[in-house]
């Protein structure tokens, strides 16, 4: 074993190059992700500086020279409210489609509806957004929009969130309701997947006791996936909060802070695709651009890490 | 109540019988309205899915001719016949250099990465910080990408460039490539690993010729994901490569793209430019569709 020496150097050889290749590669990955870190964080830094804290909390947006003032109030609020009433209007729908191809779709269905679904999460946002703009807009403008807005707009205290005097269609609501369709696939395949995870003896001992398939999955599933099941929403929300051309279509894109869903606004994620690529170089407005773009990135950097944390028992087989 | 007189050992029952046939009718009902919920919301994400594609092959198919795959960006025509149409062969090109460059270089990285994640740092806290890493940017804002890329690349370069575009969309794929080449190679049964080692083969031919060779069709199918994910990726390139209206073959500068062409020629307002843009958006999601099915397909032929 020992008389070819040269043989065992060359190979150990060849085994110490792929494996610190690997490695190297791998090491490339955290580099990555700290790089961007930092990146964000340097070119946002002059923009930090002027501003200081209160660049969280400003809602200006006053790019005129020798006036200008950036604040991140109103992009900021816009990703939060966008993504929520996304995950509001996708989270029930994607419950059900789960539970449909869990417990309630006969076999020879299931497959067919998964993929199905499940190319609804390949579609590009672009795509998204021309459909948006040119279908769901006007859909909302003309039938959404008014009906709630005379049926929720007199309720005490949360009424002004249904009333609003802008009818154009674009809206914070209509960017929800986009998101929640793009959003739907991801949710509602990690659902599926979580709850055909649990133990078949679990559910038949409920079902042997009378259950019905309600109950079966309230009682039973529901609890034993609970916490996967609310990872999957945070992917979703992850998601949601960092989805760019399909906001820009519909949101509207206005700078100023908006008193009802029905109002246009902005998210962080449009309002960079919007104005960054016409900002002049080391400006003032493309550090503020760059200060948000670090902001949505710790936002979802926390909203991601989180979702894997909590999906990490149930994914990792 | 008291079971001691004649009078209750004879209702009770009776009584429970009649509260038991309620609660069981409750019960049915509850569970059909849920099931008819849930037969609902799978018809709503089936109905978005349809009419996306409805719109898309009604007005995509109805501007989609010769003129479009062959001609370069023309401004709008005001509705006059005489002017010449214009069509998005700039942007199609565009694509293509864009997707298989990006591919070429993020393909190789995300490899080593999934391989050093399944054959080299399987629970070791590297190992689990890569992979932590690579899942995060899966699913990070792609326009944080386009902004990292911004400053490292067409800031010191001074402009927008068809390889800032590439590194961008590079960046992109790796975590794709990763995420399926980890979770192939785990697939891959151990004792074929051992038969390869006791053969006297050394770690890196047992992985680049065997374990590789195992995997192949669900590395495959990683690749061609990652394709799909990134021929419609947008927001990336609007701060890279930026897009362009004539044919450029030059990566050192501005390069057009199908998806920012879709973007500009969707938000102009002009009838003709947004049917040409329609048609556009056919092609995309037509091309993505197509290669995530050959996907699903390479890969439930493994399983």
């Amino acid at each position: 074993m020992t008389g070819r020496p040269g043989r065992r150097g060359g190979t150990s050889m060849g085994d110490r190059v792929f494996e610190s290749l690997c490695r190297g590669a791998g090491l490339f990955v955290l580099l990555l992700l700290g790089a961007i870190i930092v990146t964000l964080f340097i070119g946002g830094l002059p923009a930090f500086r002027e501003f200081g804290a209160g660049f969280l909390w400003s809602a200006d947006w006053n790019p005129v020279e020798g006036r200008e003032s950036y604040g991140a109030l109103v992009p900021v609020l816009g990703t939060i409210i966008s993504a929520i009433l996304a995950i509001l209007l996708a989270v029930p729908v994607a419950f059900g489609i789960a539970f449909f191809l869990t417990e309630l779709a006969p076999e020879w269905l299931r497959q067919p509806i998964a993929t199905a679904i499940e190319l609804l999460a390949a579609i590009p946002s672009i795509i998204y957004g021309m459909w948006g703009l040119f279908v769901l807009v006007p859909f909302v403008q003309q039938n959404i929009q008014l009906t709630i807005g005379d049926a929720l707009g007199s309720i005490p205290l949360v009424g002004f969130l249904f009333e609003s005097r802008s009818f154009a269609g674009t809206s914070l609501f209509t960017a929800g309701l986009v998101l929640a369709i793009m959003i739907l696939p991801f949710i509602a395949a990690t659902m599926r997947d979580v709850f055909t995870q649990v133990p078949p003896v679990f559910k038949e001992s409920a079902y042997g006791l009378g259950a019905t398939r309600w109950e079966v999955v309230r009682g039973v599933v529901l609890p034993y996936t609970r916490i996967s099941v609310v990872g999957g929403i945070m992917l979703g929300l992850g998601r949601a909060l960092g989805e760019t051309m399909a906001v820009t279509f519909v949101i509207g894109n206005a700078n100023r802070l908006p008193q009802s869903l029905f109002d246009p606004s902005t998210t962080i994620a449009s309002i960079v695709a919007m104005e960054f690529p016409e900002s002049l170089m080391g400006s003032l407005k493309q550090s503020s651009l760059l200060a948000l773009g670090f902001l949505l990135f710790v936002i979802s950097f926390v909203v991601l890490a989180v979702s894997r944390y909590l999906l990490r028992p149930r994914l990792k087989t | 109540m008291s079971a001691t007189t004649a009078d209750g050992l004879a209702h009770a029952p009776a009584r429970d019988q009649e509260v038991a046939r309620a609660l069981g009718r409750r019960r049915r009902l509850v569970d059909a309205l849920v099931r008819w919920l849930c037969i609902g919301a799978t018809a709503i994400g089936l109905f978005f899915l349809a009419s996306l594609l409805f719109t898309l092959f009604w007005r995509g198919l109805a501007a989609l001719d010769w003129t479009v795959l062959t001609k370069e960006f023309e401004p709008t025509t005001y509705g006059d016949e005489t002017a010449p149409k214009g069509g998005l062969s700039h942007a199609i090109v565009g694509t293509l250099i864009h997707t298989v460059l990006a591919t070429l270089i993020g393909t190789p990285i995300g490899l080593l990465v999934g391989t050093y994640l399944a054959e080299y740092a399987r629970g070791s806290a590297l190992g689990n910080a890569v992979r932590f890493v690579s899942d995060v940017l899966l699913s990070a804002p792609s326009i944080l990408i386009g902004l990292f890329v911004y400053q490292l690349v067409v800031l010191p370069l001074g402009g927008f460039s068809g390889w800032a575009g590439v590194v961008a969309l590079a960046i992109i794929v790796i975590p794709v490539v990763v995420r399926t080449t980890e979770d192939m190679l785990q697939l891959i049964p151990n004792t074929l690993r051992e038969a390869v080692i006791a053969l006297g083969a050394p770690k890196w031919k047992m992985i680049t010729l065997v374990c590789y060779r195992a995997a192949i069709s669900g590395i495959a199918t990683g690749i061609l994901l990652a394709v799909a994910r990134i021929a419609g990726e947008t927001a990336p390139l609007l701060l890279t490569s930026f897009g362009n209206s004539v044919m450029s073959l030059d990566l050192g500068s501005a390069m057009a793209s199908l998806p920012i062409a879709i973007y500009q020629q969707a938000n102009s307002g002009f009838p003709d430019l947004i049917a040409i843009a329609w048609s556009g958006a056919l092609l995309v999601t037509l091309g993505v569709l197509a290669i995530n099915i050959v996907a699903r397909v390479l890969l439930r032929r493994r399983r």
